[in-house]
């Protein structure tokens, strides 16, 4: 069995390969940055005994690479049971508002870079008719906010992109599961002074992988924030426009 | 990549005596860290792992500190020779976690699983078989080190070596630890075959300790609140690292009984009247830890962790003191009088500690800032009294450094520059290596300051 990783250095990305290496899942980790990704297998490897590597992968450029870099993981390391998109960027509100450049970089990022490798995989699970697809979108993807709208725009998409790719693959035996994640403590959420509980990455990635073993469909992590999130998709546009959120 | 994110954080040790807000930035890896080190804008910096240590050691309130918990990859492994590279972050219960179940035991462990590696060579941390396998640094073969000048460095008993005897012990002031390789040691099990043995006063202690030359691990309890004739009494554990076949033969020793006890009292949870420890309640505890072990001998074979790890199973118990926090003081003396004449200030100054833990160094001085030589080492667990507890821990100083002992900079947070120079004399030839690769003093820590150790 194989896991493939997409963006294999954040902290819950690495919490989940260690999940998937500890039950004996080879795993393949793809990241900008090969030489950290290469350490993080080394890492799987010494834990857990199984077979683990660091592959390059950018979200954004080369967009033809991705299918070459699906064909390579299941060259070296067998076919992708469970692909894992992790990546992700926030980028900078007030920046991305004064130039354009900035903006895009967090659409494609978020969205468009998504989408291709997403693209990529399920071609390869559909072949074979069987295969996993977990996308990491997030909260902030459920209503735009004046605060992160860039941002969150583009993980709506993605939400509603994963939920199109889940019915086009059902027939086909391959499973789509949205996880929407709330305040995890990774380095988005370090400088964060709230009232709200953060979230392990490693209890984020127990979750993930029970969620992904359940044929979950979607799913928010910690689970209150489906409550938080009712509620403020509740809140009329007319209010909501005066909340400064 | 984008530039490091800097966020104020309050940071305490252990004692949660003192608490100071400092700029934090919290790398995801090892080119992170590299990063957070170019972008510290000329301030000062210090590495601070689990924040195990009492007192200041990892504290720095003018400056910057990384946080050093989220470096832990495992890096390289011998199957054969149990030789092990990891990143500084690696807490020593991992260690022992995913390479117990092959055969191996990490060398040297405190009383807490909860200690990184890179804080476990920073302060050169004990166990219970100093006299058997000295001190962590003696274990590890290699660093590789982010220095001041921004250079990464690996250094070993035969490459730089001054560096590698400085930052053993260093406090982190010598640079970051990014990795180390260690030495494990061969385990037939986790398990431990120990005897305790309730002991009436200093003079049995320290004959039961002669005789128990040949256990790996010895400890005891004593009781602090006592005086005259009961004074020091306790309880004596020493222990091997049981064969397989012991290891079959896992049994509730008296042990678990009394970590029990500890448990429920220390539980914070239990604490939410504001109950908290004061002299009564000490005296209580004491008292009962004394007489729930057996009077004699006890054999049992018991897991590591009641034996290693006692108090870990009661999270934060540090928060039982309350606001105010608590001060550990430990010491070393090398003769026998002066534990006698310091249990004796304690015993008349009324300020009671919690939970006394006394046992018998082996005779390697590992020089530098490093704390064991041979001796007998006390460590005294005191609720903050304020002023009464500074001033009595003074009169500590003196008694200690008038016999050549010396307190542990890993549970310090008062000890003065100038008994501090009295009590380590090989300061001075520290401080002229970490000068030679640390000019400006970029590395500093409340500590530091406190003791002399780098500019103001
Ligand atoms: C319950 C309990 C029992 C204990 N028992 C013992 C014992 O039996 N024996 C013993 O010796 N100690 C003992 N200690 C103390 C503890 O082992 C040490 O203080 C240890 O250093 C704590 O590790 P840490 O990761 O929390 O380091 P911190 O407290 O965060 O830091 C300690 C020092 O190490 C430095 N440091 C940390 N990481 C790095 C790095 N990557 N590079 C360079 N420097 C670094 C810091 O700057 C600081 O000076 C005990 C502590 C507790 C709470």
């Amino acid at each position: 069995m194989t896991v493939l990783i997409l963006g294999a250095t954040s902290p819950i990305a690495q919490a989940v390969a260690d999940v998937y290496a500890a039950a004996g899942f080879s795993v393949a980790l793809a990241a900008r940055d090969v030489e950290e990704a290469g350490r993080a297998a080394r890492d799987l490897q010494i834990r857990h005994g199984v077979e683990a590597r660091g592959f390059a992968f950018d979200a954004c450029e080369d967009f033809e690479r991705h299918a070459a870099l699906v064909s390579e993981v299941e060259a070296t390391l067998g076919p992708v049971d469970v692909a894992l998109v992790a990546f992700g960027f926030m980028g900078d509100q007030q920046a991305s508002e004064e130039d354009f450049e900035k903006a895009r970089r967090v659409i494609e990022v978020n969205y468009t870079g998504a989408v291709s490798v997403c693209e990529a995989v399920a071609r390869a699970m559909e072949s074979r008719g069987a295969g996993s697809i977990i996308g990491l979108s997030s909260v902030a993807g459920e209503r735009g906010r004046a605060s992160n709208y860039f941002y969150g725009s583009a993980k709506g998409a993605l939400t509603l992109y994963l939920q199109g790719l889940r019915s086009r693959l059902a027939s086909k035996n391959v499973h789509v599961m949205t996880v929407k994640l709330g305040f995890v403590d990774t380095p988005m959420t370090f400088e964060l002074e709230t009232g709200i509980p953060v979230a392990s990455p490693q209890k984020a990635a127990q979750a993930i992988f029970n969620a992904q073993g359940r044929g979950v469909e979607t799913f928010y992590y910690p689970r209150f924030w489906g409550g938080i999130m009712g509620v403020i998709k509740s809140i009329p546009e007319k209010v909501f426009k005066r909340l400064s959120l | 990549m984008s530039t490091t994110t800097w966020a104020s954080k309050s940071l305490a040790g252990w004692g949660r005596y003192p608490i100071v807000d400092t700029l934090c930035a919290r790398p995801e890896s090892q080119s992170q860290t590299l990063k957070a080190f170019h972008d510290r804008q000329g301030d000062a910096l210090l590495a601070h792992g689990f924040g195990r240590s009492y007192g200041d050691a990892a504290l720095l309130s003018q400056g910057r500190v990384v946080l050093t918990r989220r470096l832990k990859k495992m890096l390289e492994f011998d199957e054969a020779s149990g030789l092990l590279r990891v990143e500084a972050g690696v807490t020593i219960g991992e260690l022992i976690e995913v390479f117990l179940p092959r055969g191996w035991f990490v060398p040297v462990v405190p009383g807490t699983q909860f200690v990184s590696m890179g804080g476990a060579i920073g302060c050169n941390i004990h166990g219970k078989n100093h006299g058997h396998a000295g001190c962590f640094g003696d274990h590890v073969r290699s660093m590789e080190m982010l220095l001041a000048s921004g250079e990464v460095v690996r250094c070993s008993r035969e490459e730089h070596e001054d560096l590698f005897w400085a930052t053993i012990g260093g406090m982190g002031l010598t640079g970051i630890i990014l990795n180390a390789e260690i030495q494990l040691q061969a385990v037939e099990s986790g398990a431990i075959e120990m005897e305790s043995i309730r002991f009436n006063n200093l003079d049995e202690f320290f004959q039961i300790s002669a005789e128990s030359s040949d256990y790996f691990h010895t400890v005891s309890w004593i009781d602090c609140v006592k005086s005259g004739a009961q004074m020091g009494r306790g309880i004596f554990m020493r222990g091997r690292h049981a064969s397989a076949a012991q290891a079959r033969t896992l049994s509730e020793g008296p042990l678990e009984r009394v970590v029990e006890l500890a448990q429920r009292v220390l539980d914070g949870r239990a604490f939410e009247s504001n109950v908290l420890l004061n002299r009564a309640t000490i005296r209580l505890f004491n008292e009962a830890y004394y007489h729930k072990h057996p009077a004699g001998e006890h054999h049992s074979v018991v897991g590591y962790e009641p034996f290693f790890f006692p108090l870990d199973a009661v999270e934060n118990w540090n928060y039982v003191y309350g606001k105010r926090g608590f001060l550990q003081y430990q010491m070393v003396v090398p003769e026998r009088e002066a534990v006698r004449d310091i249990l004796k200030v304690i015993s008349e100054s009324k300020m009671a500690s919690f939970l006394a833990v006394i046992k018998e160094f082996g005779d390697q001085d590992h020089g530098g800032l490093s704390f064991p030589c041979g001796g007998t080492t006390l460590a005294l667990d005191f609720p903050n009294f304020g002023e009464p507890l500074l001033t009595m821990m003074d009169r500590l100083d003196e008694l200690v450094a008038e016999v050549g002992g010396r307190v542990y900079l890993g549970k310090d947070s008062r000890l003065s520059a100038e008994m501090f120079r009295r009590m380590y004399p090989t300061w001075e030839r520290w401080r002229e290596v970490r000068d030679r690769w640390d000019p400006q003093g970029v590395f500093q820590s409340d500590l530091s300051r406190r003791l002399g150790l780098t500019p103001a």
